[in-house]
């Protein structure tokens, strides 16, 4: 975007009205964001006498040393293991059987493909939510409660990633398998030699994307995980709050939001190039 | 090495028939090349030879065996395609030796034929390269090497030429030439462009609408075209045709008259033809001269450099000698010799 | 769309399928039917047997003024959510697209909400507003505004809205960004070199070369609203004050899970079905369409 220049290009005052409402933008982001990493580094009765401090105490390791290490149900840090696991699972599981079946339906043609094609279809859009109910009963009877596969299984069974997948495959060169064919190369061979390898960066920006819907997860594992020790980091936030009228104890909670957000967002920002391509790629 | 012969191949895509049975033998060592336009079924026809199109009816044989249910790495065959479809991630190395690797193929005897093929190919310098950081006719070598390496008993090029550029496709034409004659293997090459076909073909094989109209060494199906196609699609000018009754034949059957801008003499007789002249283009070495007949068709006559230039807008007659008219039935074919 | 080339095999491609077959049946198409089927019984009330009902679930329903209420509310709440958080996201993109140098670092700090779980976003907004401890709530109170979303629905609904439009600014941003720089600046020039100044341009240029992205976000944005918001809804008014935010999705989670009412829960699954199905036809009929263009 180098040469995006030209007369239409602000200058002067104007160019700096230009970043002083960007700047306006970036503060409504993250004052929400300032104002939890203050809570979390302040002691408890600087928060309950209000107003509290809007500049960072000293009470940082303390509060983030008894959210890890006790928590207020379970050690934050166990939690956070849950949610990496629940994340990961979900992103790598979903990536292998969406590139298995997209490898079948754009390069086989096998009786019931099309009815397979139109049911994956069938489940782009409808989120967990719409069915949790019944699916949670399925994920009871088969003793799956309190799992990490109860986590990860219900959430992986949309057709999402199927069709990305089936889109990049369709737009490899058939001279590839062609080539590949007169190489020797039996479907598997091909699959992972030369189909895999293409796939990288596609692979990795809907890493990217499965890994953030799974960590972000709530109603699910508020759901299903009764157990503390199955909490995931992002519904144990909720589960902190003590019922009743008892006060919070808002730098813990806080400290827990704020490691809460720091696994995603240390995968968006660092693959953001990827992300992005991903994301406007993958929903287009 | 090895023979090929097609017996009666034909290939239907659902129920349209592209190809309506073609027979040809193919000796060990030759350079057939399959020229035709685009849609006359010369592609399938190679991929058929190649295994990546499954054949309706007739006989495929390699070597004398019959493949026609054989997978085509089984088929002793290599392959050059259109967009050379060389593979993105790996380098020129690992793309030449994909098909050794597979094969199970020793590994210190993957890499001295990976090298040989190389300098034949002057790529050693690239071995370590992606594709992508390769000209367009360092990619061609590469889709050549990856052929060669394999030692494979019949070599067959779809269209290896078409994505580089007029110049680089001349320079190349000659190395695949030269290639293919050290080497010795057979080879069958599929394009649309005359001049390649003519000048690479040990014999060729002219296509038009699934069929094979004619098959024979380049010069001779230049001199003696079975069909108006061939003596049409054959030869730059192309052949004029006349109407008969217009050019005075009178041989029965005959409808068209076909001659090379070559064979036709401008004289100041308006006999037995005449024509206006529209322009000429001097090219150097020789000029076309280009007349509207009549009938309002069009004729080009090819003469030499130092010949006089009929001025635009005059009235000019043509002439030939009868041996080199070609005439045509109502079908296309030939009917006044048969082609050989 | 086809592909030329096949392999040959009947098993193999069978048992790639396999797994997301398993899977999709059993996690997806099976409670599907589940709750369809499940939205034609009520149980009787010992939660022993169930007994046929029809459509008596959704008569029911559609009679029922707290769910006919809910509707109202996740209308509203999905609207207000689509309008906010696409205008903030439009009018960040517009000022980060006139830049030629630093719009990648403003990019970088924009997207951080969207790696922001909801349920965190709705903790976040509740610390501000919060009735006793709340930053914001406090200098509201000194300006003489007394805020309570626990006891007012409307400020509760604009709770949930803000929060939930906070965190999809990203996303929308992030389309809008790439949508504005797909718009070929020569076609900007010729109307400035024509005299239009900037809101002119934007207006009758701009704007309407964008209208394919706006129109898919007004899509993706009202699903988000209506499935996706649950865990800010949850974490800061749990669908209070007297259900004033309680949108469809959160209905079926209290009647399914809180209220065990599994009869109307399922039907209002079925009903959610339709919607997103519906939704889903409009945005995959405009795409197909935009693909042709």
């Amino acid at each position: 975007m180098a040469d995006r220049t030209g007369m239409v290009e602000k200058r002067g005052a104007g160019l700096w009205l230009t970043h002083l409402g960007l700047i306006i933008g970036l503060l409504f982001i993250f004052f929400p964001i300032w104002l939890a990493f203050v809570a979390s580094t302040v002691s408890q009765p600087e928060i309950v006498q209000p107003p509290m401090p809007l500049l960072p105490g000293d009470q940082f390791f303390e509060n983030y040393r008894k959210a890890l290490v006790s928590g207020i149900n379970a050690p934050v840090a166990w939690m956070m293991l849950n949610s990496l696991f629940m994340a990961l699972g979900i992103a790598i599981g979903k990536i292998i059987i969406s590139l298995l079946s997209a490898f079948a339906i754009v390069y086989f043609r096998f009786p019931g493909r099309k009815t397979f094609f139109w049911l994956i279809f069938l489940t782009l859009m409808l989120p967990v939510e719409v069915r949790i109910v019944p699916t949670y009963e399925v994920v009871a009877n088969f003793g799956m409660l309190n799992s990490y596969s109860g986590l990860i299984f219900p959430l992986i069974a949309s057709a999402t990633a199927t069709f990305l997948f089936r889109q990049f495959f369709m737009t490899v060169p058939d001279e590839l398998a062609e080539a590949a064919r007169v190489d020797g190369a039996r479907p598997m061979r091909f699959f992972w030699d030369i189909l895999l390898p293409m796939s990288r960066t596609n692979i990795a920006a809907l890493f990217v994307i499965l890994f953030i819907y799974g960590w972000n997860q709530y109603l699910w594992p508020l759901l299903i995980t009764t157990d503390p020790s199955m909490n995931t980091i992002v519904m144990g936030i909720k589960q902190m709050f003590p019922s009743g009228d008892d006060i919070a104890d808002w730098p813990v909670i806080m400290a827990t939001s704020i490691l809460a957000m720091i696994p995603p967002v240390i995968v968006v920002v660092g693959m953001q190039r990827l992300f992005i391509r991903g994301l406007v790629d993958s929903e287009k | 090495m090895a023979t090929v012969s097609l017996e009666a191949i034909r290939k239907s895509f659902g129920s349209t028939d592209v190809i309506h049975g073609v027979d040809i033998d193919i000796e060990d060592g030759e350079f057939i090349v399959i020229v035709g336009p685009s849609g006359c079924g010369k592609s399938t026809l190679l991929r058929m030879v190649a295994g990546l199109e499954t054949v309706t009816s007739g006989e495929v044989c390699i070597g004398g065996n019959r493949v026609n249910d054989l997978e085509p790495m089984d088929r002793d065959i290599a392959m050059v395609f259109q967009n050379y479809a060389l593979y993105p991630h790996m380098t020129v190395f690992d793309n030449m030796a994909y098909g050794l690797k597979i094969a199970g193929t020793a590994k210190d005897e993957i890499v001295e034929r990976v090298d040989s093929a190389a300098r034949l190919l002057q790529l050693e310098d690239y071995l370590k390269r992606r594709p992508r950081e390769l000209s367009g006719g360092q990619r061609q070598r590469v889709a050549m090497g990856r052929a060669i390496v394999r030692k494979p008993s019949v070599f067959l090029f779809d269209e290896p030429l078409s994505n580089l550029d007029a110049k680089l496709r001349v320079q190349m034409r000659l190395e695949i030439k030269q290639l293919q004659r050290r080497l010795g293997v057979t080879s069958l090459y599929v394009t649309h462009d005359q001049v390649e076909a003519m000048t690479l073909a040990d014999r060729m094989i002219v296509m038009n609408g699934g069929i094979a109209d004619q098959i024979g060494a380049p010069l001779e199906v230049y001199a003696n075209p079975a069909t108006e196609f061939v003596a049409g699609f054959i030869g730059s000018p192309p052949t004029n045709f006349l109407k008969a009754q217009s050019a005075e034949v009178t041989i029965p059957g005959a409808v068209t008259l076909g001659i090379r801008p070559e064979h036709l003499l401008l004289t100041s007789e308006p006999s037995p033809v005449a024509g206006t002249v529209l322009y000429s283009e001097a090219l150097g070495a020789e000029t076309l001269v280009h007349l509207r007949l009549p009938d309002a068709s069009l004729v080009t006559v090819r003469q030499g450099a130092t010949e006089p230039l009929p001025a635009e807008g005059t009235s000019a007659g043509l002439t030939w000698d009868a041996s080199e008219q070609m005439l045509f039935d109502a079908e296309g074919r030939r009917c006044d010799q048969p082609a050989a | 769309m086809e592909k030329r080339v096949t392999f040959k095999g009947l098993w193999l491609p069978l048992l790639l399928v396999l797994p997301q077959i398993v899977i999709t049946a059993v996690f997806f198409f099976y409670p599907a039917g589940q709750a369809i089927w499940q939205s034609l019984f009520i149980p009787d009330p010992f939660g022993l047997s169930m007994q046929y009902v029809g459509l008596g679930n959704f008569e029911y329903l559609l009679g029922n003024s707290y769910y006919r209420a809910s509707f109202v509310t996740t209308a509203v709440f999905s609207i207000l959510v689509t309008v906010v958080s696409m205008g903030i996201a439009l009018y960040l993109a517009v000022l980060a697209d006139r830049l030629i140098k630093g719009s990648g670092v403003y990019r970088t700090l924009l997207i951080w909400p969207y790696a922001v779980a909801p349920a965190v976003a709705g903790v976040l907004w509740l610390f501000m507003f919060n009735t006793r401890v709340g930053v914001v709530t406090w200098y509201l109170g000194v300006l003489g505004y007394d805020w309570n979303h626990v006891l007012n629905g409307g400020e509760a609904m604009g709770l949930v809205v803000v929060a939930s439009a906070w965190g999809r600014i990203s996303y929308n941003f992030l389309f809008f960004l790439a949508g504005l720089q797909s718009i070929p600046k020569s076609v900007i020039e010729a109307a400035a070199i024509d005299g239009a100044h900037f809101w002119t341009r934007f207006r009758t240029i701009v704007f309407p070369l964008l209208s394919p992205t706006t129109f898919f976000l007004l899509v993706v944005n009202i699903v988000y609203a209506f499935f996706e918001t649950f865990g800010v809804i949850h974490t800061i008014t749990s669908g209070g004050p007297q259900q004033s935010t309680t949108i469809l999705v959160y209905k079926v989670f209290s009647d399914g899970f809180v209220g065990q009412d599994l009869g109307s829960s399922a039907a209002q699954s079925v009903i959610l079905l339709v919607i997103v199905g519906l939704l889903t036809i409009v945005q995959f009929k405009y795409i197909e369409r935009r693909v042709h263009y």
